[in-house]
């Protein structure tokens, strides 16, 4: 842990070298999420609703992926970087290192500009909060927490399925960026927006909406069934499949450099 | 003129051989633009009648947009530029008796052309055939043309814009956070992310005269046939004075940073 801890401090003072770079890129990614909120705000300007969604209710919707997005992205963005390190041939290094790879990979790798994401989420989190018309208790509390968390690591598992793709071909995969750059993008919307057979893929594929819109119903009245409150814990379940993945991945490596 | 055109061809050429890449981008273009059509359709099933632009036209436009997608990206991997500023390999164009502007400019150009040969038509074809409702739809003779002079205009637009941004390359080391400011400024104001006639009025009003929207949305408003014919003509105009606007800036910056860079290393 202290090992890991280290590599962590390593990694922060490096990227703080650059304190301007650092401070651009992060106000970039601020200003991205910027344009992202307003188009919603621009939308609302006409339309009271979507899906039966109030503005609160749908910026909740935006705040809670956009901060789930970015602190998976921190972690698992990084990744990108894996079919680099596995053409340098330096993964090799690597595995002989006594110590986990994915950590081993990540920690170097985080990314933490991403904090100009996570400021604009926890600023959209906050205006929404109590424009969402949500009669808030504990448990719905728990569960706002839950989705976040639970989001933060369905991200990073998306970004591990798009690197370890990297084992088994050379050419980055732009269709997963759908699932990934474009949930950021979609997650606006309760998904339900998208209609059933959306809800369905991103139910039971990959299972987006048991953190966004199942929580949603349950936080909003609408269902108070103990499923949707379960659902983001539910998608925990994604982890594994992405694990033994990256496993059969890893099995099937074969060094590529010197 | 010539040489740019043959240094045009062959970077074209060039950018045609990775097709395993064309596949997946195409398959992701689809998946994005049926995601926001989905989007756009919640919004009219809710509040149909409040927006100026109408769901069939929506629906053009995104397919448009995403058959064209990289045609309009100002941001993108235009490497070999990027290398020459940062390696210093820029001293050996600066040998070449071209202008490093104008070849830059049709490199850039290329760039954004070839990917988008592979993509559009496989993604307009699937975009036909859908389901009706959302299924693009090809508008008269006379829209079709101005659309392609615009798109020609639009994507010089988005080439002038990009060599500035190259250009503020020289004096700085850290290219990313300015890459992704120009980025989503770029996409948003555009139209990139929600069209522009979804903006409220007084908005709109600014944002029509800003060069952004000379990139993207006016090609795919004529297309999608939400302006006048006349309109069409106006934004086409527009679209040439900030062209002649940003090549000028292009130029005379560039001529200015030519003359005092060092280039360090051998």
């Amino acid at each position: 842990m202290k090992f890991y801890l280290r590599l962590f401090t390593i990694n922060l003072k490096s990227q703080m070298q650059y304190k301007m770079s650092f401070w651009m890129t992060s106000l970039g990614q601020f200003v991205t999420a910027f344009t992202s909120f307003f188009s919603i705000q621009f939308i609302f300007m006409q339309v009271d609703a979507v899906d039966q969604f109030t503005y609160g209710q749908v910026l909740l919707c935006f705040s809670v992926i956009m901060m789930a997005f970015s602190i998976g992205e921190a972690l698992g963005g990084g990744l990108a970087s894996f079919s680099y390190i596995v053409n340098s041939g330096n993964f090799d290094r690597m595995l002989i290192r006594p110590r986990n790879i994915i950590m081993q990979i990540i920690i170097p790798h985080m990314d933490l500009t991403r904090i100009g994401l996570l400021v604009q989420g926890i600023i959209v989190i906050c205006l929404a909060i109590p424009l969402s018309g949500i009669s808030w208790n504990i448990g719905k509390a728990i569960l706002l927490i839950a989705m976040i968390i639970c989001g933060t690591i369905l991200f990073f598992c998306l970004f591990l399925i798009k690197a370890t793709v990297s084992f088994f071909t050379i050419e980055s995969l732009d269709f997963l960026n759908i699932f990934t750059y474009g949930a950021r993008q979609f997650g606006r919307y309760p998904l339900s927006a998208y209609g059933p057979k959306v809800l369905w893929l991103l139910t039971f594929c990959v299972p987006l909406a048991l953190i966004q819109y199942y929580p949603l119903l349950y936080l909003t009245d609408r269902g108070s069934s103990l499923w949707y409150f379960c659902a983001p814990f539910l998608s925990l379940i994604f982890a594994f499949p992405c694990y033994l993945f990256f496993r059969i991945g890893l099995r099937s490596y074969k060094s590529a450099g010197s | 003129m010539k040489v740019y055109f043959s240094l045009l061809r062959i970077r074209v050429i060039n950018g045609l051989q990775y097709r395993a890449v064309a596949i997946g981008s195409i398959l992701s273009r689809f998946a994005w633009g049926l995601m926001e059509i989905l989007a756009f359709y919640a919004l009219h099933r809710t509040n149909g009648t409040k927006f100026v632009m109408t769901f069939s036209e929506t629906v053009s436009y995104i397919w448009m947009q995403q058959a064209l997608f990289i045609l309009f990206q100002v941001v993108y991997s235009d490497r070999e530029i990027v290398t020459a500023i940062n390696d210093g390999s820029i001293a050996y164009e600066l040998v070449r008796p071209i202008k490093l502007y104008n070849s830059w400019f049709v490199q850039c150009m290329a760039n954004r052309i070839s990917p988008t040969l592979l993509n559009c038509m496989p993604v307009l074809i699937i975009a036909a055939f859908v389901v009706p409702k959302y299924r693009i739809h090809f508008p008269p003779f006379l829209n079709l043309m101005l659309f392609l002079i615009s798109t020609i205009l639009a994507l010089a637009v988005v080439v002038a814009l990009a060599l500035l941004m190259h250009i503020s390359m020289f004096y700085t080391t850290s290219p990313r956070g300015i890459r992704i400011i120009v980025t989503a400024m770029t996409t948003f104001f555009s139209g990139g992310i929600i069209p522009l006639p979804y903006f409220p009025e007084p908005v709109l009003k600014i944002v029509e005269i800003l060069p952004f929207a000379s990139m993207q949305s006016t090609p795919l408003l004529i297309y999608s046939g939400l302006v006048t014919n006349m309109e069409a003509v106006q934004g086409i105009g527009l679209q040439c004075i900030w062209l002649l606007i940003l090549i000028a800036t292009g130029m005379f910056l560039m001529n200015r940073t030519l003359s005092r860079v060092v280039v360090q290393g051998g």
